[in-house]
C-alpha cells in the first residue's frame, strides 16, 4: 500500500526520489466540497493518488427503514439531484416489481418522457460544469440557462424545480398539466440553441481540445472491471445502455440511437454526453407524438390513493387512504433488483420486503460510486491541472456516491 | 437465464446451498468459500462481466412469523415469487448480496452469501473485480462484515473515528454521532458511546 492511504505524513522514499503531498479538496471549488484526494506528487506528475468521500453522507439507507414505502420517494430526490426524476422512477419500480403491478401504458410514457427531461439537464450541467473548470465561464452561463428553461417545465409538470417527488408506487402523483407539449417545444428551442452555441464554441476549439483529447484515458476491459456504465462506459467503447439492453417501460418502442466513443478519454465524454442530449430530445419528441390517453395510476386502492372525493364520501375510500397513509402499501416478501439508466450510469435499486407496509432494506447502487474507484487510474500518471477535467467528466454527484 | 443456475450448481454442488429466480433476478445462494471461484466462473465462462453492486442485509428484525406471510398476494398470477426463509437461520445474521450483469442481453446475476454473527467474514471479491473494492467497504462500514485479504479494508462513508455499523439492525435509528461536540442536542444512546451519544 502506498504511503498516501496509509497516512504517514510524507513521503521521502530515497529509492523512489522525493515526493510532496498535496491535499484537493474538500474546500476545492472543482471538488464540489465533496471529495478530498491526496495527491503524491513528483513535480507535477501524479504518483498516486487516495480519493475519500463520504463528506456528505447522509444515512438515505436508514431512513428509508424508518417510514412506509411511500415515504423513501422524497429522499430519492436528494440523490442524484441533477436528475431526480430519474430516480424517483427508479426507486418505486423496484417497489412495483416487487409488488407484480404494471403501471398503465400513459404512465410509462410520462416516465420516460421525465426521465429524458432530466438526462438533457444532467448533461447540461455536467458539460458546462467542465467547460467552466476549464475558464469557459460563457458556455456555464449558457448550460444553465438552459437548463433553467427545462427547470421551469420540471417545476410546470411537478411543482417544484429539484425536489421533483413526482411519482407514486403504482402511477403518479398526478398526469401532466394541460400544454405541457408546448411548454416542452419552447424548452427544447432553447436547449438546442445552447447546444448549438456550445458546440460552436467548444468542440473545434484548441484550447479545449487540448485539455480534453489524451487526458483521463481509461480503456474498454478497466472500465468494464470498474464497474462503470452510462456516458462514461459507452465513451470507452463498450456498447451498454439499460434503456437498449434491458428496455424498461417503453424503451423498446421508441427510436433512439447509443453514441459510443473510441478512446475513453475526456472529449469521448463530452462527445457521448453532447449527443446523448440530441437523442434525448429525439425521444421526447416521440413520447408527445404517441402518448395515449388514459389513467395514470394502477386502479387499485392498495397501493394507489383513491380519489379525494372517494376518501371524503365513501367509507370504503377513507379505509383505504388510512390504511395507505397509516401502514403503508402492503408489498409481498421478498427481494427485487431493479435498474433505469440515469444521468451517470445504471441507477440500481435493491429492495428487500419483509411482508410490511416498510421497507425493510433499501440499497441504492450508484453509478458514481463504481466510477470514482477508477478515477484513480484515470489520473495517475497525468498532471495536477489534469485532475480537474477528469474529475468533472465523470460528472460525480455528491448527494448520489454518499448517500 | 436458467441455464446459469444449472451450470453453477452442476459446476460447484460443494459450494451451492440454493437456487430460485424470484421475480426473475437469478439467484444463487453460495457458501462463503465458493464466492470467489464462482464469481470466476460467472465472469469467465457465462459471460458476467460487469459488476454492479455488493450490498448486506441484517436479518436480525426479521423475525420468523412475524409480518412476513400475513399480506397476500396482489396478483398471484403474476406473482411467482416464493417467500424466502425469514430471520436469522442457524445463526447467519447477515447475507452479502453480489449483482453482476451480462451486458449482451442483459442477464442480471444475484449471489447472496449467509455469515455468521460471530464470524463475520468473507472471502474479498476484489481479485476477481477491482470494482468491488469500494463496494466491499462500505459493507464492512455499513454491517461490520469483514472481507479477508481486502487490500483496503477502511470505512469509506463514515469518518475513522465512528463507533459501530450503522446499517445493523440494533443500530439505534437517530444515534447520530458527530465528530465534534453539539452541545444541546440529544441522541439516542450508540451502543459504544456515552448515553448521550455525543462526540467524545
Amino acid at each position: 500500500m502506498s504511503d498516501v492511504a496509509t497516512d504517514t505524513p510524507r513521503a521521502q522514499d530515497p529509492s523512489r526520489g522525493e515526493y510532496t503531498t498535496i491535499n484537493m479538496g474538500p474546500s476545492h471549488p472543482a471538488m464540489h466540497g465533496t471529495v478530498r484526494i491526496r495527491l503524491q506528487l513528483d513535480g507535477e506528475t501524479i504518483q498516486d493518488a487516495d480519493i475519500e468521500i463520504g463528506f456528505l453522507h447522509r444515512g438515505f439507507e436508514k431512513m428509508a427503514e424508518a417510514g412506509t414505502w411511500s415515504q423513501v420517494i422524497p429522499y430519492t430526490d436528494r440523490l442524484n439531484y441533477v436528475s431526480p426524476l430519474i430516480n424517483n422512477v427508479g426507486y418505486v419500480g423496484a417497489v412495483e416489481k416487487l409488488l407484480g403491478i404494471d403501471v398503465p401504458l400513459r404512465c410509462q410514457y410520462v416516465r420516460v418522457f421525465v426521465s429524458e427531461v432530466a438526462r438533457i439537464a444532467d448533461h447540461l450541467t455536467a458539460i458546462g460544469a467542465q467547460a467552466l473548470e476549464l475558464g469557459a465561464y460563457t458556455p456555464f452561463l449558457w448550460a444553465l440557462q438552459a437548463r433553467e428553461e427545462l427547470y421551469f417545465l420540471i417545476e410546470f409538470i411537478t411543482g417544484a424545480r429539484v425536489t421533483s417527488c413526482y411519482t407514486r408506487v403504482g402511477g403518479l402523483r398526478w398526469d401532466l398539466p394541460e400544454g405541457w407539449q408546448d411548454r416542452y417545444l419552447a424548452a427544447e428551442k432553447v436547449v438546442q440553441k445552447c447546444q448549438a452555441d456550445m458546440d460552436a464554441l467548444l468542440t473545434r476549439n484548441r484550447i479545449f481540445i487540448d485539455r480534453m483529447a489524451d487526458v483521463g484515458t481509461i480503456g474498454p476491459q478497466d472500465a468494464v472491471a470498474y464497474g462503470f456504465t452510462g456516458p462514461c462506459l459507452r465513451a470507452s467503447g463498450v456498447d451498454y445502455d439499460v434503456r437498449k439492453n434491458l428496455p424498461y417501460l417503453v424503451y423498446d418502442r421508441l427510436d433512439f440511437d447509443v453514441p459510443i466513443g473510441t478512446k475513453g478519454d475526456n472529449l469521448d465524454r463530452y462527445l457521448v454526453r453532447m449527443e446523448e442530449m440530441r437523442q434525448s430530445m429525439r425521444l421526447c419528441q416521440q413520447v408527445i407524438r404517441d402518448i395515449p390517453e388514459g389513467p395514470v395510476n394502477v386502479d387499485d386502492w392498495r397501493v394507489v390513493l383513491p380519489p379525494k372525493d372517494a376518501v371524503y364520501n365513501t367509507i370504503e375510500g377513507m379505509i383505504a387512504h388510512f390504511e395507505i397513509i397509516m401502514k403503508g402499501i402492503p408489498v409481498p416478501a421478498g427481494e427485487a433488483y431493479y435498474a433505469v439508466e440515469g444521468g451517470n450510469g445504471e441507477v440500481g435499486f435493491y429492495v428487500v420486503s419483509d411482508g410490511s407496509g416498510f421497507p425493510y432494506r433499501v440499497h441504492c447502487r450508484p453509478p458514481c460510486f463504481a466510477i470514482m474507484q477508477g478515477l484513480k487510474d484515470m489520473i495517475v500518471g497525468g498532471l495536477v491541472a489534469d485532475v480537474i477535467p477528469t474529475f468533472d467528466g465523470i460528472n460525480m454527484i455528491g448527494g448520489e456516491i454518499d448517500r | 437465464m436458467a441455464e446459469t443456475l444449472a451450470h453453477v450448481r452442476e459446476r460447484f454442488p460443494q459450494y451451492v446451498l440454493d437456487v430460485a429466480s424470484p421475480l426473475g433476478d437469478d439467484t444463487i445462494v453460495l457458501h462463503r468459500e465458493g464466492i470467489v471461484p464462482v464469481l470466476a466462473f460467472l465472469r469467465d465462462e457465462m459471460g458476467f462481466t460487469l459488476p454492479l453492486d455488493v450490498t448486506a442485509v441484517d436479518r436480525l428484525a426479521m423475525a420468523p412469523g412475524k409480518p412476513a406471510h400475513r399480506t397476500p398476494p396482489l396478483h398471484p398470477m403474476l406473482h411467482t415469487q416464493t417467500v424466502p426463509a425469514l430471520g436469522v437461520v442457524d445463526g447467519h445474521r447477515f447475507e452479502v448480496v453480489y449483482h453482476l450483469r451480462r451486458m449482451a442481453d442483459g442477464a442480471l446475476v444475484r449471489l447472496k452469501v449467509p455469515v455468521r454473527e460471530d464470524d463475520c467474514a468473507v472471502p474479498t471479491a476484489t481479485g476477481v473485480f477491482k470494482g468491488f473494492d469500494w463496494f466491499e467497504r462500505e459493507v464492512y462500514d455499513m454491517f461490520g462484515v469483514r472481507f479477508e485479504g481486502h487490500p483496503n479494508l477502511r470505512r469509506i462513508l463514515n469518518y475513522p473515528e465512528f463507533v459501530g455499523h450503522p446499517l445493523r439492525k440494533d443500530y439505534p435509528r437517530r444515534g447520530h454521532q458527530p465528530l465534534l461536540d453539539m452541545p444541546g442536542i440529544q441522541r439516542d444512546a450508540v451502543p459504544g458511546r456515552d448515553d448521550t451519544g455525543r462526540g467524545r
